[in-house]
């Protein structure tokens, strides 16, 4: 079929893009278009696992942000307390990236778990101002909890760190989240083509018939937001170290609003519309930023037309609309 | 005498003021159609609704297989065995035919939280699902989407998926709306040789289809049973005639 | 702590809670007819607040800006209604989400080019400035009138749509669009303004409430995201939803704000019980949204049973 040979074509372009560009920065000598990159992968990465959730669930979660700003506060804790000595609940602090990726994904996983418990008995209107809700719920506690920064936030002062790599370069911070995200990719592409994603995007389409047939879409729906909050929640703990400080703003609900404008101009449900779409915002961010201070005017106007006329995102314009099979 | 596979005891629910099920007491015998008939607004989806699960009865139980599933959601009924087709197609409709039936198959196995597989190239699947579309007499369809299934195909789609949960009993609502004679002759003929499989609640409108395949009857008017027994019972009651046939005899 | 503090807390709390109304009544009612979810109604808030403030202080006159903020909210939300919201009609809630979300950038950084980057000020009018004395305290005649303001707006929207045409049409329409449109309703008019309406509502609350806080872009969205919480309280779609979640909300929020500290003061030390307090009662009205979503999981009074 043409169109999966396009799409394809395109994935490939888009994984190797996003690394060469900063490979060809790293011997060029500019870190700077490194960190961008770095951010480019770190929201993408995100953005995957929202696509789990929305994408492939179709559950319109307006509060994915609270998974991406809790990984970065579990980096942040994390490595307060490995810096000063102390305990939280009796466990020690940790700078290592391996010991804080798995911490991150399984708080943001709990925490998902109870909002989606709360949330996934409602749908339409009712979700979207739910999650919007307890995101901002968690949010404000986070600025009024004065051990961990309050509005301030959690400074890291020594990035994380991964054996046998320095992570304070960044090439090689970025080779990491550029990996991370090519795994997570990979996943989503072996869920979505497994029983879970095949009983997953039946019940975004009409969750009436898959009771029918005798699979609950409850239970689906919550494992389906469990591990998109996880995901999330990964690329959160990495932003935290890119950006050396645990930022309450990572959790705002503006934030929240960025990941599913990611999606959307992605593709929704495309398997590499996050790595599109999270270009696209940060490209927007970098290269508008710079000739305007108003640039987030051009992005409302550019997002608006995408919704009212190229729904597909940029993934369906260049490679045309998904057949499910 | 054997026992019923699905039996309604003393079924009510009201709506405030309106009594859309009035003690409706019904039962499925294996090996039978038992077509459920009424004028407009007699009630017949609420009392689908209760059997299937998505409304809660006020009073009364429903026992299948001999087990009372009052309390049970949509998902375990249709676990147990309970295979539905909706009224209006109620498709999965990005899905082609073949994956449509495939869901009904992967929820049979019960095995939906697999993440590894692809089920696409699950050969076995795959093969049940085409051998239940042929059974259908859809199987030249099975890679369309089922939105783009004429109106007729879909209403078979709706009865090959219910045929994937291998069910103790269907319950079909209104399987020949918007057929035109042809579809209806075929679909009279499947049907009398699925209730071998198993026994059919046929919820209908087409009388000459209802005559052709019931072997029993009962006629819902206002919530209520106002008639149940055989076709001829059934033609020759006068009740029913005044309540229903009279007006378009 | 005394009886004339709680008092005036406890007014305070009315004072929020009856101007969040005025925001939750547009939302809810849009949702409820249009069945749109608008993410920029917190814009139109802010649009009141600025041009009323821009307003009264070319004019001097706060009244001229009361009406000039009402008005222009009123014309962005017919603008916007006219442009975009009508081709969102029949789409889903998430490029619904999206769109206005789109707006919320467009109308901040458009409101930051027409007016400036830094905040705007609005002075009390000279009509409302003083206290009066309630018996248990002096209490701000402003915000005095900004509760009865509250109160009147209330008993002007029971009236619109229990007894005029436009209720009766906006009530059909929350029932059956189809129906209403069959019957000869110019549904497009309606909307508009039924959406207008929305608009003038929160305009005239950031218009009436810029005089107590600050007017500057980004004022209109914390509020926002507390009207989703009062309707979802409350019930989508209705108005006597709204005003009750509304009171709920302001009253809760602000008693909590203020008891919550004192409360832990009781058994945790002073520098833990302020941090603690201040903690939990951000939160508080996200846990009654909980609470309430466990027992009536479509609100206290849900329009759609």
């Amino acid at each position: 079929m043409p169109d999966k040979r396009r799409e394809y074509a395109l994935n490939a372009v888009l994984a190797l893009g996003l690394l060469l560009v900063p490979l060809w920065a790293y011997w060029a000598g500019s870190p700077f278009t490194i960190t961008v990159f770095t951010r480019i992968a770190i929201f993408a990465l995100a953005a995957v696992g929202l696509n789990i959730a929305l994408g492939l669930g179709g559950m319109v979660s307006f509060g994915h942000a609270v998974y991406f700003g809790v990984g970065g506060y579990v980096a942040g804790i994390a490595a307060q307390h490995a810096f000063n000595g102390e305990t939280f609940l009796g466990i020690a602090g940790a700078n290592q990236m391996l010991i804080i990726w798995p911490v991150a994904m399984i708080a943001a996983g709990l925490l998902a778990a109870v909002i989606g418990a709360f949330s996934l008995r409602t749908s339409g209107i009712f979700f979207i101002m739910i999650t919007l809700a307890f995101a901002q719920m968690v949010y404000y506690f986070a600025i009024s909890w004065p051990t961990y920064g309050g509005e301030d936030g959690l400074p890291i002062y020594v990035r994380n760190t991964f054996p046998g790599l320095n992570t304070m370069r960044p090439w090689n911070l970025f080779i990491l989240c550029w990996c991370l995200l090519m795994l997570a990719i990979g996943a989503f592409a072996l869920m979505r083509a497994s029983r879970f994603g095949a009983a997953l995007m039946a019940i975004r389409q009409n969750p009436d018939r898959v009771a029918a047939v005798g699979i609950s879409p409850f239970g689906i729906k919550l494992a389906a937001f469990v591990i998109s909050a996880m995901i999330t929640g990964l690329a959160g703990a990495l932003m935290a170290d890119l950006s050396r400080f645990a930022s309450p703003a990572a959790m705002a609900w503006t934030m929240s609003g960025e990941l599913i404008v990611i999606i959307i101009l992605g593709g929704t449900g495309r398997l590499f519309g996050p790595v599109a779409g999270a270009a696209v915002l940060v490209g927007f961010e970098v290269i508008f930023g710079g000739m305007t201070e108003h640039w987030r005017l051009w992005l409302g106007l550019v997002l608006l037309l995408t919704v009212l006329f190229a729904r597909g995102g940029i993934v369906t314009l260049i490679a045309g609309r998904e057949r499910l099979g | 005498m054997a026992d019923p596979v699905l039996s309604l005891s003393h079924l009510s629910k009201s709506f405030g003021a309106l009594k859309a099920t009035d003690d409706v007491s019904l039962t499925l015998m294996p090996g039978e159609i038992h077509a459920l008939i009424g004028p407009n607004g007699a009630g017949k989806s609420t009392l689908i609704g209760q059997i299937s699960g998505r409304i809660a009865p006020d009073a009364g139980t429903i026992t299948f297989k001999g087990r009372d599933i009052t309390g049970l959601s949509v998902a375990q009924r249709a676990r147990l065995g309970l295979g539905r087709s909706f009224q209006i197609s109620s498709l999965i409709p990005e899905y082609s035919a073949r994956r449509n039936v495939m869901l009904g198959l992967q929820a049979r196995q019960g095995h939906s939280f697999r993440f590894l597989k692809p089920v696409m190239r699950d050969r076995r699947l795959r093969d049940e699902a085409e051998a239940i579309l042929t059974k259908v007499g859809l199987a030249g369809r099975a890679s369309v989407p089922s939105a783009e299934l004429s109106h007729g195909e879909r209403r078979l789609l709706e009865i090959a998926v219910a045929l994937a949960l291998e069910p103790a009993c269907f319950l079909l609502d209104e399987p020949m709306a918007g057929m035109g004679a042809e579809g209806v002759g075929a679909l009279v003929d499947f049907l009398r040789s699925l209730k071998q499989q198993a026994p059919i609640l046929l919820i209908e409108h087409d009388m000459d289809a209802v005559f052709a395949l019931a072997d029993r009857l009962s006629v819902l008017v206002y919530g209520r049973i106002i008639a149940s027994g055989s076709v001829e019972e059934i033609r020759n009651d006068p009740a029913v005639r005044e309540a229903y046939l009279g007006d378009s005899e | 702590m005394t009886a004339a503090l709680l008092f005036e807390q406890f007014l305070n709390g009315l004072q929020f809670g009856l101007m969040l109304f005025l925001m939750s009544a547009g939302l809810t009612l849009v949702f409820g007819v249009m069945g749109l979810i608008n993410l920029a109604h917190g814009s139109l808030f802010m649009i009141g607040a600025f041009f009323c403030a821009a307003a009264a202080g070319l004019t001097g006159n706060f009244w001229l800006g009361l009406a000039a903020g009402m008005a222009a909210a009123a014309a962005a939300g017919a603008l916007i209604e006219v442009t975009v919201m009508r081709r969102l009609y029949t789409r889903d809630h998430l490029d619904q989400v999206l769109a206005t979300f789109a707006l919320i950038l467009i109308l901040s950084e458009g409101t930051k080019i027409l007016f400036g980057p830094f905040p705007l000020y609005l002075d009390v009018p000279p009509l409302l400035t003083g206290t009066v004395d309630l018996g248990l305290t002096p209490y701000p005649l402003y915000r005095l009138a900004l509760i009865v303001a509250g109160i009147g707006v209330a008993l002007g929207l029971w009236l619109l749509i229990g007894r005029t045409r436009l209720g009766i049409r906006i009530r059909a329409g929350e029932n059956d669009r189809e129906m209403i449109a069959a019957l000869g309703v110019n549904i497009r008019a309606l909307y508009t303004v039924v959406f207008a309406l929305g608009a003038a509502l929160a305009g005239l609350a950031g218009a009436l409430v810029g005089a107590v806080q600050s007017v500057q872009v980004g004022m209109g969205e914390p509020v926002l995201i507390l009207a989703f919480v009062v309707i979802v309280i409350g019930g989508i779609g209705s108005i006597r939803g709204a005003m009750v979640g509304a009171l709920l909300v302001g009253v809760i929020d602000t008693m909590g704000r203020f008891l919550l500290p004192q409360v832990f003061a009781l058994f945790l030390d002073p520098s833990k019980a302020s941090g603690a307090g201040a903690a939990l009662a951000s939160i508080l009205v996200y846990l009654l949204m909980a609470l309430i979503l466990v027992i009536r999981p479509k609100g206290l009074f849900p329009v759609h049973a």
